[in-house]
């Protein structure tokens, strides 16, 4: 742009000569707008597509405001919003069984595998031996393993050990599934500290014990607390075992949510209180941890 | 305050070995430095000094008493590392006082000790921050700073100036040597500078490839270097290596034939030389531009840089450096005659070995202290 | 001395170990045991609604089950719902990464709404497309139809694995976004720029640094959705139930149906263990891609 503007200024140079100043600014003066045209399409795509994406969610989180009557009616933007639904599903006492359900399984599952996969983190990234990496890469492919593949053998284990719709038995599901995504992301976290940070320590006379305490567990507390979150998560969200290995004691809101697909349990606006409820603290736990979660399902692949 | 020796220390990982036996005394408030290409050992010899690594075998002794087995808190040293290593989370009075805390000493003290390292190195105003608010000469001076605060005998540096721009490592320089008179301690410095080791050193440890190369002070290196590697690693520019050819050696001199043809006698004892082949040393600073003198070549760069002007100079196949006057007026393309003092010439054998000099350089066996006191200037 | 080391690095290593033995004794029960029972069971004769018929059955199970035409309908149902799925995700994750990469204003909350549907758990999703979006007369889906005086479609009749794919593509791409949006974000500013200053205009930049670019990264979601697409089960349960028909019987819904209605442990435990033998021809190209990471 500066050229241009120089060329205009001087009129006599080059080809410019023979065009007329006003055209020279015709071709001059569209740059701006269309760069602030190209900026608003943008901002009206970006939106655009973001809105419809996010459509279902929005819709259903407004329908859960409506009256049954207004939530099969045309749909419309236009009501009164009621929380008769959300009083509804409050006042259904099983609703906080589910949930509470939920919250057992997820943080129960999450706490069991954290203990589990921290000393192995840090044996793998402070210890490594030969077999690190293939270990690593094992475990990553036990969660390769269709749960589809299995289900067979853990339903019949489950029937014989009592465990078939029971909390402990879908803690000990979930903590299996996701130590793997566990174990591999406080791996990558451990890893990225400086080693130079411990062994500072070490020469400082840190035992392992305040090794850790002092200086891992404080400097990966954020690395900690997403793979935390991911795997609450991932457990919450679990839809194949919590379907398949509960009934009515145990059921998360996953199967709760799910026993609305019954033609008899068409009321709309309560499934959408019930639903919006159920994945509200997911969603917001997603938006924080989106960063750290792309490295824990890729397994560090993508960063 | 404390000695450390090296009795055949080897390291193996995984099979290869990267330290292959070395031997070395490090005397009481000396300043040793290692010095070396990347990857040629030096870190990890400090780092198994530092109880950071176990030698594969041989004996590591402080003060005569063989610490191999004893962990790295428990040998008395302190260490300064190149990233640093400051605990990100803590502020500079709590990173200076970390080992203080796990040792139990009270809050008290531990406040009198840090502030006392802190005068030492101006860091009072900074106590209260963490690592992220401070630069990067803060933060070295802070990891100095934790090291003090042990009270250790032995300091020990790995790299600590690689991460500084070059005005403050100049700076940092100056200080770690005013430091190191202060605190009147054992200091090893690992550094892949060799501008580094001359300045600061009293002795230098030249490694490569896991082994010594040479032990000494930096004027002995700089004016004996034992071999064509340690020539070319001590002195900047680089020493410039011609081939050159015996005519005749004798224990008072070797007669050799220049790359132009001319020939001229080197004083050094080639009683024992057995090869033809052999390669002249001329540090740039030793070459002159001499009408008459046995080198010729065309220049083909100049770097002006003020008080002295680098002329790289074809000479057959090799670019020779002189370093010349700030003033030369000679231009890219003419050819220039140059000579060099004889006493200043290395000659070294086919295994690229220096033949011995005949006179030993006055300024050899200098030590940095030596500088301090002028009656003793000129050492032994 | 050469005692010194070896005795260092067993104690070294048995300390390694016995931090890292909970977690790989626990993963290596959970895949052997219930693998070896997988394995056993689909040779067997085994089914819990006839007791006492139990007994060896050789292959008997997989001759069963590769003869019966449910299976091969199942296979093709789930080949065609990974493949759309596949498709739809990738190419629009791509054009939406594109998309988000560029400077507007609230890029970062339509960044987060874009990517919110795969926080949503698949039941949810799941009923809220087929009651609040699909449904024949009162979804929104059909009322925009009727503001173009289109006729309704009966989504779950009419196209059953279509709409099933449009509910997984839905809770999918946001993940291919969120995986591409971040690859995107390593792309070298300067590259961009050395190409503009080379000539390049938006679409060369596209196709010659941005899609080479994130190559590693399309081959890392394809790879990871298709483990998870491989068993949609949840979608399929709480909307069709598989049907009509099989129309939207994928191979793990053939499987449950096998296990948890017909009962019968050995036909679905020769599904199981087909399952398997699919899941893992894609896992050893991911694992090895993994591998490859590692190393550098």
């Amino acid at each position: 742009m500066t050229t241009l503007k120089t060329k205009q200024a001087i009129p006599a140079e080059g080809h410019l000569a023979t065009t007329p100043a006003s055209e020279a600014r015709a071709r001059h003066t569209p740059l701006v707008p269309s760069a602030g045209a190209r900026r608003v399409w943008l901002t009206l795509l970006g939106w655009g597509i973001a809105l419809l994406i996010f459509f279902p969610i929005l819709w259903m989180v407004l329908t859960g405001f409506k009256s049954e009557a207004e939530a099969i009616a045309d749909p419309s933007l236009i009501f009164t919003p009621t929380l008769e639904s959300y009083v509804a599903v409050q006042a259904r006492a099983d609703y906080f069984k589910f949930a509470l359900n939920s919250v057992v399984v997820a943080f129960g599952s999450t706490l069991l595998a954290l203990a589990i996969a921290i000393p192995s983190a840090y044996a793998m990234a402070f210890l490594p031996t030969r077999r690190t990496k293939g270990t690593l890469l094992w475990m990553l492919s036990t969660k390769m393993l269709p749960p589809v593949g299995v289900l067979v053998p853990i339903y019949l284990i489950f029937r014989d050990f009592g465990l078939l719709d029971t909390r402990t038995g879908l803690i000990i599901v979930y903590t299996l599934m996701n130590l793997p995504i566990v174990v591999w992301m406080l791996y990558t976290f451990f890893k990225d500290l400086p080693r130079d940070i411990l062994e500072a320590g070490r020469m400082d006379g840190a035992s392992t014990f305040q090794e850790v305490v002092y200086l891992l567990l404080p400097l990966t507390l954020p690395g900690i607390a997403s793979t935390g979150l991911l795997s609450v998560i991932l457990s919450w969200n679990e839809a194949f075992w919590s379907l398949n290995l509960t009934s009515s004691n145990a059921a998360p809101l996953t199967a709760y949510i799910a026993s609305f697909s019954s033609p008899e349990g068409l009321f709309w606006a309560k499934l959408s209180a019930a639903s919006t409820m159920a994945i509200a603290p997911i969603l917001v736990f997603g938006w924080l941890t989106q960063k750290q979660m792309v490295r824990g399902l890729t397994f560090g692949a993508v960063k | 305050m404390a000695t450390l020796q090296l009795h055949n220390i080897v390291k193996r990982f995984e099979g290869t070995e990267v330290i292959k036996g070395v031997d070395l005394e490090v005397n009481d408030r000396e300043f040793v430095v290692f010095v070396g290409p990347s990857g040629c050992g030096k870190s990890t010899l400090l780092r198994m000094i530092a109880g950071l690594e176990n030698a594969t075998s041989g004996d590591i002794m402080i003060d005569g008493k063989r610490i191999n087995e004893v962990g790295p808190a428990e040998r008395g040293l302190a260490m300064v590392f190149q990233s640093y290593a400051l605990y990100p989370h803590m502020t500079v009075e709590d990173n200076m006082g970390f080992s203080l805390k796990l040792g139990g000493v009270s809050k008290e003290e531990r406040q009198r000790k840090v502030r006392e390292a802190a005068a030492i190195l101006q860091l009072e105003p900074l106590l209260e921050r963490k690592p992220k608010a401070l630069s990067g000469g803060q933060r070295q001076r802070v990891a100095i700073g934790r090291a003090i605060v042990r009270n250790p005998s032995i300091f020990l540096f790995d790299e600590p100036l690689s991460n500084l721009d070059a005005a403050l490592r100049v700076q940092m320089r100056i200080e770690l040597a005013r430091l190191h008179e202060e605190l009147d301690a054992t200091m090893i410095y690992v550094t892949h500078d060799q501008i580094e080791a001359m300045t600061m050193a009293d002795k230098i440890v030249v490694l490569q490839g896991g082994v010594v190369e040479q032990v000494g002070s930096p004027m002995e290196l700089y004016h004996h270097p034992r071999n064509r590697f340690v020539a070319g690693f001590i002195g900047s520019p680089k020493m410039n290596f011609l081939a050159v050819e015996r005519v005749s050696a004798s224990p008072t001199g070797v007669e050799v034939r220049l790359p132009g043809g001319e020939t001229c006698t080197v004083p050094v004892d080639g009683s024992s030389l057995r090869d033809d082949a052999l390669t002249l040393g001329i540090r740039p600073e030793h070459l002159q531009l001499e009408p008459e003198g046995p080198l010729s070549g065309r220049i083909e760069v100049i770097e002006r840089l003020g008080g002295v002007t680098s002329l790289y100079v074809r000479m057959q196949d090799t670019l020779v450096t002189v370093s010349a006057d700030g003033n030369v007026e000679n231009r890219v393309g003419d050819t220039l005659r140059f000579g060099f003092d004889r006493a200043c010439a290395h000659l070294f054998d086919a295994e690229d070995l220096a033949l011995p000099s005949l006179a030993r350089h006055p300024l050899a066996g200098l030590n940095r202290q030596d500088n301090r006191a002028p009656s003793v200037a000129g050492g032994q | 001395m050469s005692k010194t080391r070896a005795s260092g690095r067993t104690v070294g290593g048995l300390r390694s170990l016995s931090l890292q033995a909970p977690a790989v004794t626990l993963l290596l029960l959970w895949m052997l045991i219930p693998l070896g029972m997988t394995v056993w069971f689909s040779l067997q004769r085994y089914n819990l609604l006839m007791p006492g018929m139990e007994g060896f059955a050789g292959l008997e199970n997989y001759e069963f089950l590769f003869t019966d035409p449910a299976l091969w309908r199942a296979m093709g149902n789930t080949l065609l719902l990974v493949g759309s799925v596949l498709a739809i995700t990738v190419v629009g994750g791509v054009l939406l990464a594109v998309l988000f990469q560029q400077e507007f204003p609230g890029r970062g909350i339509a960044r987060v709404l874009a990517i919110s549907p795969f926080f949503v758990m698949p039941t949810v999703s799941a009923l809220v497309w087929k009651n609040m979006m699909m449904h024949p007369s009162n979804g929104v889906l059909a009322w925009l139809a009727g503001v173009f005086g289109l006729p309704a479609v009966d989504w779950f009749s009419s196209l059953p694995l279509t709409s099933i794919i449009i509910i997984v593509a839905w809770q999918w791409l946001p993940f291919a976004l969120l995986i591409l949006l971040t690859a995107m974000q390593s792309l070298d500013e300067d590259q961009v720029e050395a190409a503009r200053m080379d000539g390049a205009g938006p679409l060369a930049i596209f196709f010659y640094i941005t899609l080479p670019h994130l190559k590693r990264a399309i081959s890392v979601v394809i790879m990871i959705e298709m483990i998870f697409l491989l068993t949609i089960f949840a979608e399929i349960y709480v909307t069709t139930s598989g049907g009509p028909g099989l129309a939207t019987t994928n191979l793990a819904f053939l499987i449950y149906i096998q296990a948890l209605l017909d009962f019968d442990v050995g036909l679905a435990s020769a599904g199981g263990v087909v399952a398997i033998i699919l899941a893992n021809i894609v896992a050893i190209f991911l694992v090895r891609l993994v591998a490859r990471n590692l190393e550098s």
